[in-house]
């Protein structure tokens, strides 16, 4: 069972590198669904013994990750009609190279971590510190609203992956309100967004730069 | 179960005013519920406790709890004048919004777990996010979307900090795996010093990020600037000292697991930055209400160099806390009112604020007094007590580099606030009809009437309550 945990894993490490690496945000957007898909799937192979508790949290994450928020972010993508990243503030080469090196530095960290016996030998940190720093990454150095939104969800898969190490502590009310807090969350930015586009035009959020001292 | 009732009422209050239909009276049931809500709270006594221990009064809590439904009635009571003399613009979300944050406060002030209190502060993070935007311009929403990004970023980091908290927890000795701080703090010795050390890092940038200390201030100048002066009372008064609460209880753990010391230079390291940054960006600033937020950004600044220095300080940063928050509803408060007379908030524009609009323009000028730490006012006594704290702590390098930016500060802010309220009343003040009014004005009164009692005698029940908190700090040291 670890083996298809691992694989998903790679799976999920690997969908970083296509998300920063297209400039077709709707591409993007695929790639940080798909990624939701693999992280909220990979517990159920990760547990020993999958509990009715988890299988939930399986499926309630899936369907927010995978489906209700890279479809809020779909709809706004049709509602603007853009589809490419222009200029972003740092290249696409230059950023995939950038992850290139985090995700090697994220593997080498981790192995330094001080890891409970039955989590050493396990992908989950290296996989979660990795896709943090490729959400940090999409997060700063892209201008489009909404790709930066797209960075915070591969951020929070990031977390995600490295809070199922922690899955027996956490009660199921903060599972779920940390989920909630990330669908709340994301509406927000999308209405936000929408206005955005309503008031400039655009949603370069290059725009967004009156306010300074 | 009365904490759990003060955390439900406002949501059922923000229920109720999302089915009144009239925006006339929605403003009223916001401040209906901040008087229940108020009345509830003074009825809390340290050591109440619902749902088995997960929201619990300890008197560091309290504390907030008392200070948050203070400084929340007299923004609700201003609110609904504010709310009537902006008619122009719906309030449906506004009332709905200010609700949901005072229910997500209470309930970090209370929450006695480590996660939940993170679900919490990101309720409230999302709440304000849209009050931020309530003015629907071009600027505002520039703020707000700011505020999301580099709230929703320090947020984030605040949960893998918590998480990595909890995994000190798993991997530590103990292996007790209950995220409660009752017992994060009995098997504090058992935690994995690496992981409790990484988490508390990443906390300390998190939550220093909603609370506005530098280099995580950023978004401050403008969600403070662009938003009503309301929202910027409750940011700066409540949503920052619930950020600090949220530190102070994961301070707790490390000092009971040996780690204070570590914790409490990182403090003062990040003060004394807020307020260098403060002391740089405060003079020559020229929007009024910008420079209340770099105001925000010192006085955060020296509640964490309250806690860093220790002993005595301790006890002078938790009254900071009540102090701040009351002068902070003044100043806010009456920047708005001249805002709103005015049309500007840059001094290029706004001057004689005193003849223009007398009692908020002395309001003003009162406040400005008073969170630069003169006599009589509380802040002085908080302010001085941190700076004795530091010298018979032996911290004299912290202790005058905390006096000289206060200077700074002092004249670098007293320069815009004489700028606005002095001289002859500028074109721009004949452009609206806003006057000065009871309701306009009564909240601030109030308020600054607290600020002084604070300066020259503090109440007995406070004084044995931030005492009482303090020593729970304490205690390793």
């Amino acid at each position: 069972m670890r083996e298809v945990a691992s694989s998903l894993l790679i799976l999920a490490v690997a969908m970083n590198f296509l998300a920063l690496g297209s400039s077709n945000l709707r591409a993007c957007i695929r790639a940080a669904a798909l990624q939701g898909f693999f992280v909220s799937v990979f517990p159920l192979f990760f547990s020993p013994e999958p509990s009715a508790r988890l299988v939930g949290l399986v499926i309630v994450a899936g369907i927010v990750k995978a489906f209700v928020i890279p479809g809020m972010l779909v709809k706004a993508l049709r509602e603007v009609h853009i589809q490419h990243e222009m200029e972003p503030y740092l290249g696409l080469v230059p950023s995939v190279l950038l992850l290139a090196v985090g995700t090697g530095g994220a593997a080498l960290f981790a192995g330094r971590l001080p890891l409970t016996p039955s989590h050493r030998d396990l992908l989950v940190v290296p996989v979660a510190l990795a896709t943090l720093f490729a959400g940090f990454l999409l997060l700063t150095t892209r201008r489009k609203a909404i790709s930066q939104v797209t960075g915070y969800l591969i951020l929070e898969n990031g977390i995600f992956v490295f809070a199922q190490l922690l899955h027996e502590a956490m009660p199921t009310l903060v599972e779920v309100g940390v989920l909630l807090d990330l669908l709340v969350g994301i509406f927000v930015m999308g209405i936000v967004m929408n206005h955005i586009q309503r008031e400039f035009g655009s949603l370069d959020t290059e725009r967004l730069s009156e306010l300074r001292d | 179960m009365l904490l759990l009732g003060l955390i439900l009422l406002p949501l059922f209050g923000a229920l109720a005013a999302f089915a009144t239909r009239s925006a006339r009276v929605r403003p009223l049931v916001v401040a209906g519920i901040a008087l229940l809500h108020l009345g509830g709270v003074l009825a809390v006594r340290t050591g109440d406790s619902s749902l088995g221990g997960w929201f619990a009064a300890d008197a560091l809590g309290h504390l907030i709890l008392v200070v948050v439904s203070v400084l929340f009635t007299l923004c609700a009571l201003y609110g609904v004048e504010y709310l009537r003399i902006r008619s122009e613009r719906p309030n449906l979300v506004f009332c709905v919004c200010l609700l949901t944050f005072l229910s997500m406060t209470t309930a970090i002030s209370v929450a006695q777990h480590l996660a939940v209190v993170w679900v919490a502060v990101e309720g409230a993070t999302l709440s304000t996010a849209v009050l931020i935007y309530f003015n629907h311009n071009a600027r505002s929403l520039e703020a707000a979307w700011k505020y999301l990004m580099i709230g929703s970023v320090g947020i984030a980091l605040a949960l893998l900090g918590s998480l990595f908290v909890a995994y000190a927890a798993l991997s530590g000795a103990s292996g007790d795996e209950s995220l409660l701080f009752a017992s994060l703090l009995e098997h504090a010795g058992g935690l994995s010093r690496p992981w409790l050390r990484a988490g508390f890092v990443l906390l300390v940038v998190g939550y220093g990020t909603k609370m506005g200390l530098a280099p995580m201030h950023t978004w401050k100048p403008d969600a403070y600037g662009e938003a009503p002066g309301i929202i910027g009372a409750l940011l700066a008064g409540g949503m920052t000292n619930c950020a600090f609460l949220a530190l102070l209880r994961v301070y707790r753990v490390m000092q009971a697991a040996g780690e204070g010391a570590f914790a409490r230079e990182l403090f003062i390291g990040f003060g004394l930055v807020s307020m260098a940054v403060a002391a740089a960006f405060m003079a020559g600033q020229r929007d009024f209400k910008r420079m209340l937020a770099y105001s925000s950004v010192e006085h955060m600044g020296i509640l964490v160099i309250g806690i860093g220095v220790g002993g005595l300080a301790v006890v002078g940063a938790l009254l900071h806390v009540i102090n701040n928050a009351l002068t902070k509803v003044v100043l806010f408060l009456s920047a708005g009112n001249i805002h709103r007379a005015y049309g500007s908030k840059s001094i290029d524009k706004v001057s004689g604020a005193l003849r223009r609009v007398p009692l908020s323009g002395a309001l003003f000028l009162a406040g400005f007094l008073a969170i630069t730490g003169s006599p009589p006012f509380g802040p002085f006594i908080s302010e001085f007590t941190i700076l004795s704290g530091a010298m018979t702590g032996g911290h004299f390098v912290v202790a005058a580099l905390f006096l000289v930016f206060l200077v700074i500060i002092f004249i670098g802010m007293g320069a815009t606030v004489l700028a606005v309220v002095q001289g002859p009343v500028s074109p721009a003040g004949a452009t609206t009809d806003f006057q000065d009014s009871f309701w306009k004005v009564a909240p601030m009164l109030a308020a600054l009437t607290m600020v002084v009692v604070m300066g020259v005698w503090i109440p007995d029940a406070v004084y044995d309550l931030v005492v009482t908190a303090a020593r729970t700090l304490e205690g390793a040291s």
